[in-house]
C-alpha cells in the first residue's frame, strides 16, 4: 500500500451564492498519476486552487504527507511541496525564463551567486527530465508547449513533489502532447506525484493509474484506471439523471432554412476550434448540437451569429450566402434577414447589465418602429410593450425600471429570450439556454422553443446538457474536438450512446 | 569665446531645470512599473514643495524640511495605495482627486498660518539649501575646456542637482539588478504570476509607492528651498505631467527617462536664454510662443515617437483574483 501524499477531507467552498466545492474527500497516492476529470465548470480547477492556496476552503482539511497544513497562500502550498501549472499561463512574458523560475525565489536581494547556482541547477534539472529549455530565451519568444515547461521547471525548481495539471492540453498541439506525456512519465519515474485536471477520457486512459470523477461541485466516483473503461467514466461525468421529455407534437419539418458548409474557425488564441463543419437545419426543426464544453460549440455559435470570423466555409439562410471568409454580414444585418441569437454568456453578451430592464428588452431594436420614430426614443411605447411582454414571460419581478444586474439568471434570460423570439425568427441559434436557470424557468423556457419550433422556425440548440438537448431535439449532432462526431435522430437515441459520442469514443 | 560661455551656461540651467523632472520621472517609473498610474506625480511635487518649506521655516533646517516633505508625499502615496490598489478603484481619479486636493490644501494651509494665500514666508540661508561650489572649482576656472566643464558647468548646484542624477543610476540598479526590482516589474507585467508566486501583490505594489513617495519629495523640496526660497501657489507648474510624459518618452526606463527629462529641461531653458534675443533674419520672437516651446515638444514627441511604447502590461489594473 503505497502511502497518501495528499488527502483533502470534507472541502467546501462557495462563491456567493455558487457552492463549488462541496464535501469533497480525495486522496492522492505518492508517486502516482492521479487524475480528475469532469466537465467545465464542475468544479475542478476550484479545489485545485484550494490546494494551491490561492483561494482558502470555507471548511475542510487539507493533509500533506499526514500532516495537517493549513494554506494560507501559495507559498505555503510551495514550501509544503506543491507545485501548479495553471491553465492560463503564469509567466510575465517579457522575462527571461530564468526571471520567471527565480521570481520570489531569489535568494538574495543583488543578483549575483545564488543567480549563477539557479542557472546551474536548472540546468542540471533540465537535462534530467529532457526538457531542454534555454534560460535565457524571453518568453514570449516560446510557443505554448515551451512555455508549458518553464512552468513544470519552476515547480520543479522550487521544489514541487506535487505536481498539479490544470487542463494542461487544451492549448497543446498533438505532438506538444507526446512531449508533454513523456516529460510526466519521467517525472512520475523520478517518484514524483502527478494530479492531472481534464475533461480528456483518452488522458486519463493513456496517463493515470487512478482517476476521481467530479460533477457539479462533487466528487461522484473513484476508482483505479484499469477498472474502468470511458464509457463508465464519461457516465460518471456527464450525469443520468432522469430526463423530463416534454410534450412535444409532431411537425412535419419543412424545407432547409439553414446550411452551413465546411465551416471551420479559429479561437482567439488561432487555434482551429470548427474543423470542417456541415450543418443543415430545416424549417419546424429543433437540431441539438450536444457536446462537452470546449470542444468548438461557443466559436461555432460566435461564427453563425456574424460575430466571429469564419475562417473558411460558407454559410446559407434560406439558399442565400450569408457569410464567408470575406467577411459578409454582420450581426445587424443577419437579424435584418430573420436570424435571432441567445448567446451561450447571457451577462456578457446578451445583456447590458447595467440597463434597464426595458431597455435590454428592446436593445438592437431600439431604433426600430414602433420603439423609435426618428431616432427619438419613444419611452411611453416602450415602457407599455415591456410591461407586456414580462407579463406574457412570467417575468418577476414586473419591474421595467429595475437595473438588470438585479434579475435572476432565469429572469434575465427570459428578457433575452422575448426580445429575440417576439421578432419571430426563421432561425434561431440558442446557446446554453438554461445554465444556471431554476427549474420552473427552465420548463418554461422549452416551452418557448417548442412553441417557436411548432411555428415553423429553425431552431439550433447548443447545449451541454445532454438531458436538455434530448428532451428538445428532433436531431442531435454531436461535436468533439471541432469536429461533428455523429447525427442521430431523437426518437432511437440512448443518452449513452450520445456520452460516447460526446467523450469521441464511438 | 562668448558662445562656448553660452553654452555652458545653456548646459548649466539645463542640469539644474531638469532636477524636479529627474526626481519625478523616476517616482513615476516605480509606480508605473509596478502597475499604478501615478498621474499625482504633479500634487505630490507641490505638496512636497509646500511642506519642505514650511519645515525649513517652521525648524530652521532644510533638512527637517525634506525629512517632512518625505513623510507627506508617502503618505500621500499610500493614500493613492488605500484607493486604488486596496479598495480597487480607478487609478486616474485617485490621482486627479489627489492633485485637486493639493492645489487647494496648500493655498488654505499658507493663508491660514502666514496669512497669505498659496505664500510662505522667505527662507534665510541657513533655512534652505544653498548651492555647492565644488572642490578646486576656483583654482581650475582658468584651465581651458577642463574649467569650463567642471567650474562653469558641474560645479555651483544646489544638492538636490547632484542627487537627481545620481538617483538614476541607482534607479536603474534597483530595478534590474534586483530581486526586488524583479517582484515589481513582474507585479505591472502580470500580477497572477506573481501571487502564485507566493509574494503578496498587494504589499509589492504598496512599496513600490512608498519610494515613489521618497523620491517625488525631493523634486517638491528642490522647488521651494533650493531654487526658491519659499513656497508658492501652483509652484510645481506642470513639471509632474511634464515629468510623466518623460517617463513615457522614456518607455519607464530611467537611461530613457533621463534623456528626456534632459531634452525638456534643455528646450526650458533655451526657451528662457532665447527670450527678448533677436535672431537673425527672424526678429525677436515673442514671449509667449518661446515658452510654448517644451509642451509643443512634449506635444510631437509624444504623438510622434511614443508610437512603439510598451507599458507595463498589467498598468492601470487592479488586481482581482477570479471570480
Amino acid at each position: 500500500m503505497v502511502s497518501p501524499i495528499l488527502e483533502l477531507s470534507n472541502i467546501n467552498k462557495s462563491f456567493g451564492h455558487v457552492h463549488a466545492n462541496k464535501d469533497i474527500n480525495l486522496t492522492i497516492k505518492k508517486g502516482t498519476i492521479h487524475g480528475i476529470i469532469g466537465e467545465n465548470g464542475a468544479g475542478k480547477s476550484t479545489l485545485m486552487s484550494i490546494v494551491y492556496g490561492l483561494y482558502q476552503a470555507d471548511s475542510g482539511k487539507i493533509k500533506v504527507s499526514g500532516k495537517e497544513i493549513n494554506l494560507k497562500s501559495p507559498r505555503d502550498s510551495i514550501e509544503n511541496g506543491i507545485g501548479m501549472v495553471h491553465q492560463h499561463f503564469m509567466l510575465v512574458e517579457n522575462f527571461t525564463v530564468l526571471e520567471n523560475i527565480v521570481l520570489g525565489f531569489e535568494g538574495e536581494l543583488i543578483f549575483g551567486k545564488n543567480l549563477k547556482k539557479a542557472k546551474t541547477d536548472l540546468k542540471n534539472l533540465c537535462d534530467t527530465y529532457n526538457l531542454n529549455v534555454d534560460l535565457d530565451s524571453i518568453i514570449s519568444d516560446l510557443s505554448v508547449g515551451f512555455r508549458q515547461r518553464v512552468e513544470i521547471l519552476k515547480s520543479l525548481y522550487r521544489g514541487a513533489e506535487v505536481f498539479i495539471l490544470d487542463e494542461p492540453t487544451g492549448v497543446l498541439t498533438p505532438q506538444e502532447v507526446d512531449e508533454l506525456f513523456k516529460i510526466l512519465r519521467s517525472l512520475k519515474e523520478e517518484g514524483k506525484t502527478i494530479v492531472l485536471i481534464t475533461h480528456k477520457l483518452n488522458e486519463i486512459m493513456d496517463l493515470t493509474s487512478e482517476v476521481s470523477v467530479m460533477r457539479q461541485g462533487e466528487v461522484v466516483g473513484h476508482t483505479k484506471t484499469e477498472n474502468t473503461n470511458r464509457e463508465k467514466l464519461a457516465e460518471m461525468m456527464v450525469g443520468r439523471s432522469v430526463l423530463l421529455r416534454i410534450n412535444k407534437s409532431k411537425v412535419e419539418r419543412g424545407d432547409v432554412v439553414f446550411k452551413v458548409e465546411n465551416l471551420t474557425v479559429k479561437d482567439d488564441l488561432d487555434v482551429t476550434r470548427v474543423k470542417n463543419v456541415n450543418l443543415e437545419i430545416h424549417a419546424g426543426e429543433i437540431l441539438g448540437l450536444a457536446g462537452v464544453t470546449g470542444n468548438g460549440q461557443t466559436e461555432l455559435l460566435e461564427a453563425l451569429s456574424g460575430i466571429r470570423k469564419v475562417e473558411s466555409g460558407e454559410i446559407y439562410l434560406n439558399d442565400e450566402k450569408i457569410s464567408d471568409n470575406l467577411g459578409l454580414l454582420n450581426p445587424r444585418e443577419l437579424k435584418e434577414k430573420g436570424l435571432a441569437h441567445v448567446p451561450e454568456d447571457r451577462q456578457r453578451m446578451g445583456l447590458v447589465t447595467d440597463f434597464k430592464a426595458y431597455e435590454n428588452l428592446i436593445f438592437g431594436y431600439h431604433d426600430q418602429e414602433p420603439y423609435s420614430k426618428s431616432s427619438i426614443m419613444k419611452e411611453n411605447q416602450i415602457l407599455d410593450y415591456s410591461k407586456k411582454v414580462m407579463e406574457e414571460y412570467d417575468v418577476r419581478p414586473r419591474s421595467p425600471n429595475l437595473m438588470t444586474s438585479n434579475f435572476s439568471g432565469g429572469n434575465q434570460q427570459k428578457l433575452i429570450l422575448s426580445r429575440e423570439l417576439n421578432e419571430n425568427p426563421k432561425i434561431l441559434l440558442v446557446g446554453q439556454p438554461t445554465r444556471g436557470v431554476d427549474i420552473g424557468a427552465i420548463e418554461f423556457i422549452h416551452q418557448r422553443l417548442i412553441d417557436m419550433r411548432d411555428k415553423g422556425a429553425a431552431i439550433l440548440l447548443v447545449s451541454v446538457e445532454l438531458e436538455e438537448v434530448l428532451s428538445l431535439s428532433d436531431r442531435i449532432v454531436v461535436m468533439f474536438d471541432g469536429n461533428i462526431v455523429g447525427e442521430r435522430v431523437n426518437k432511437d437515441v440512448t443518452d449513452r450512446e450520445l456520452g460516447l459520442l460526446m467523450a469521441g469514443v464511438a | 569665446m562668448e558662445f562656448l560661455a553660452d553654452i555652458a551656461s545653456l548646459t548649466n540651467s539645463t542640469l539644474r531645470i531638469s532636477t524636479p523632472l529627474i526626481f519625478a520621472a523616476m517616482a513615476g517609473i516605480f509606480a508605473e512599473r509596478s502597475g499604478v498610474i501615478d498621474f499625482s506625480l504633479e500634487g505630490k511635487m507641490l505638496m512636497a514643495a509646500f511642506v519642505a518649506a514650511v519645515g525649513s521655516y517652521f525648524f530652521g533646517n532644510p533638512w527637517v524640511g525634506l525629512l517632512m516633505a518625505i513623510v507627506a508625499c508617502v503618505s500621500l502615496s499610500m493614500l493613492h495605495g488605500f484607493a486604488s490598489v486596496t479598495h480597487k478603484g480607478d487609478q486616474v481619479v485617485s490621482c486627479v482627486a489627489i492633485n485637486i486636493l493639493i492645489i487647494g490644501l496648500t493655498t488654505a494651509l499658507a493663508a491660514a498660518w502666514f496669512g497669505q494665500a498659496g505664500l510662505t514666508p522667505t527662507l534665510t540661508d541657513d533655512q534652505r539649501f544653498l548651492e555647492i561650489t565644488l572642490p578646486f572649482a576656483d583654482a581650475l576656472r582658468d584651465v581651458p575646456i577642463i574649467g569650463l566643464i567642471y567650474s562653469d558647468i558641474l560645479s555651483g548646484h544646489y544638492i538636490f542637482v547632484y542627487l537627481a542624477y545620481i538617483s538614476v543610476p541607482i534607479v536603474y540598479w534597483v530595478v534590474f539588478k534586483t530581486s526586488f526590482g524583479l517582484r515589481v516589474r513582474a507585479v505591472g507585467e502580470n500580477p497572477s504570476a506573481v501571487d502564485t508566486a507566493g509574494i503578496n501583490v498587494f504589499a509589492m505594489r504598496y512599496k513600490a509607492l512608498a519610494i515613489n513617495g521618497v523620491l517625488i519629495a525631493f523634486a517638491g523640496a528642490h522647488l521651494s528651498t533650493a531654487v526658491n526660497a519659499n513656497f508658492f501657489r501652483e509652484m510645481s507648474a506642470g513639471r509632474g505631467y511634464l515629468a510623466l510624459a518623460a517617463m513615457i518618452f522614456g518607455k519607464w526606463h530611467p537611461k530613457t527617462a533621463l534623456v528626456a527629462c534632459l531634452l525638456f529641461g534643455f528646450t526650458d531653458a533655451l526657451q528662457i536664454r532665447l527670450q527678448g534675443v533677436e535672431l537673425p533674419t527672424i526678429g525677436t520672437i515673442p514671449v509667449q510662443l518661446i515658452q510654448a516651446v517644451p509642451y509643443v515638444l512634449t506635444v510631437v514627441l509624444l504623438a510622434g515617437f511614443v508610437g512603439k511604447a510598451i507599458a507595463p502590461n498589467a498598468i492601470g489594473q487592479p488586481y482581482i483574483k477570479e471570480r
